[in-house]
């Protein structure tokens, strides 16, 4: 029997993943707002990154079942949508995994300042490092990311943009 | 109270789904696959806020009634979405103006609600906030590149303007819902939003060499649940699935 402990619910939930983005834990990703214990009950309480993310409900199944795999009986997953998720939630591992992975992790900070027209943020490249890079479309494959192309190693990339 | 906030969060999840379904239209159409991809973006994110939106009146109503079942087993005179909404796609400048219009109003909009009383309404409004900055940044840029781009992309918009303009006065038209959920800070002085809104239109516009049309003349109707002919056509292809086969699962 498993010891019951916020500690190594977390640890377990480090086992599921985005569907979309396989590399990323959802702890990594801030998913995860609270852990409540009670004497009969464990309560898992996430937060969408987008209100429409698709992904949504297969985290939740796969919480429920981790959990249950690794022994955690009782379980209950509750959505909030307060305080909404920020990339600023993004462990700083997330943002490691997210870079080895080819996604350029979001820049610093939440808000994106440079909301005025053709002043796009400076986005490295995660294949060749280069700045000289160019933004193709704010809106990319899955609701989180923005297209990009790099001017020097000519591959396109994906960014975790910034909410 | 019950009922005014009832009605209220259909408004909103309603104007949500119904231009969120219209964009979806767009999927495997777009003019280029970059914009085919934006434009399901947008609608993604609209049906996402529409979910929450109508999940919450579910609640609220406490009749049973989940998100599925108000938007897939409610009639057109049921549905509150304002008529902008419902306006067909017809070509890419139509769908971006109505979208432009939709978004100046959605983001100041959302400004304001993400501090209402009622703390469920707040959190969507925060929620759908930080999406609507990329649909409004989206919707403008393409206004002004096409507005102000060749002749016939001029025309074009400038045509969708003009068709689209009666629609505009609904964005602030306010019922009973509104006077009794204002005096309770729930809902939003929608007076407060026009100037605001007005300037975005002006300023998006100009740079866009695109005009305002001089008419005055508005239509309303759909906060009542009255609705052009066009929201039967979008509830038959979007309800007929889960009316077919009820119980249908993924």
């Amino acid at each position: 029997m498993k010891k019951i402990t916020k500690e190594a619910i977390l640890e377990t939930l480090e086992k599921v993943t985005d569907p979309e983005i396989p590399v990323l834990s959802i702890v990594d990703m801030g998913l995860i707002r609270d852990i409540q214990l009670t004497e009969n009950q464990i309560e898992v309480v996430i937060t969408p990154t987008y209100s429409g993310c698709p992904a949504m409900n297969v985290i939740e199944i796969e919480i429920l079942a981790t959990l249950q795999m690794n022994g955690f009986e009782n379980v209950k997953v509750t959505t909030v949508l307060s305080p909404a998720w920020t990339t600023d939630w993004l462990t700083e591992r997330g943002r490691q995994q997210l870079l080895e992975y080819g996604i350029a992790p979001p820049a610093r900070g939440t808000v994106d300042k440079h909301v005025l027209f053709q002043e796009d943020r400076v986005v490295a490249c995660p294949q060749c490092n280069s700045i000289n890079t160019k933004m193709i479309s704010q809106f990319g494959s899955t609701a989180c990311k923005a297209m990009y192309k790099c001017n020097d190693c000519l591959e396109p990339f994906d960014y975790f943009k910034c909410i | 109270m019950k009922s005014a906030l009832f009605d209220y969060t259909l408004r909103l999840g309603d104007s949500s789904l119904i231009i969120g379904h219209r964009l979806s239209e767009w999927c495997g159409h777009g003019p280029v696959l970059e914009q085919d991809i934006a434009l399901i973006n947008i609608a993604l994110d609209l049906v996402g806020q529409a979910k929450s939106f109508l999940e919450y009146a579910g609640k609220v109503e406490a009749k049973g009634r989940d998100e599925d079942a108000l938007a897939y087993h409610r009639i057109d005179r049921d549905f509150r979405n304002i008529l902008l909404a419902e306006q067909p796609n017809e070509d890419f400048a139509f769908t971006i103006i109505r979208q432009f219009l939709f978004d100046a109003f959605q983001y100041p909009f959302y400004q304001r609600l993400a501090k209402s009383k009622d703390p469920q309404l707040a959190a969507i409004a925060q929620k759908s906030l930080k999406e609507v900055t990329y649909h409004l940044r989206f919707s403008s840029e393409w206004t002004i590149r096409l507005g102000d781009g060749t002749p016939e992309s001029h025309e074009k918009m400038q045509t969708a303007i003009n068709e689209l303009w009666a629609f505009t006065g609904e964005l602030f038209e306010m019922t009973e819902t509104d006077e009794i959920l204002i005096e309770h800070g729930i809902a939003i002085d929608l007076n407060e939003i026009k100037p605001i809104w007005e300037q975005k239109v002006k300023a998006i516009f100009k740079e866009a060499t695109l005009e305002i049309p001089t008419t005055n003349w508005m239509q309303s109707g759909g906060k009542k649940g009255i609705h052009t002919e066009y929201l039967g056509f979008i509830l038959a292809e979007m309800q007929y699935l889960p009316r077919a086969f009820p119980d249908a699962k993924w």
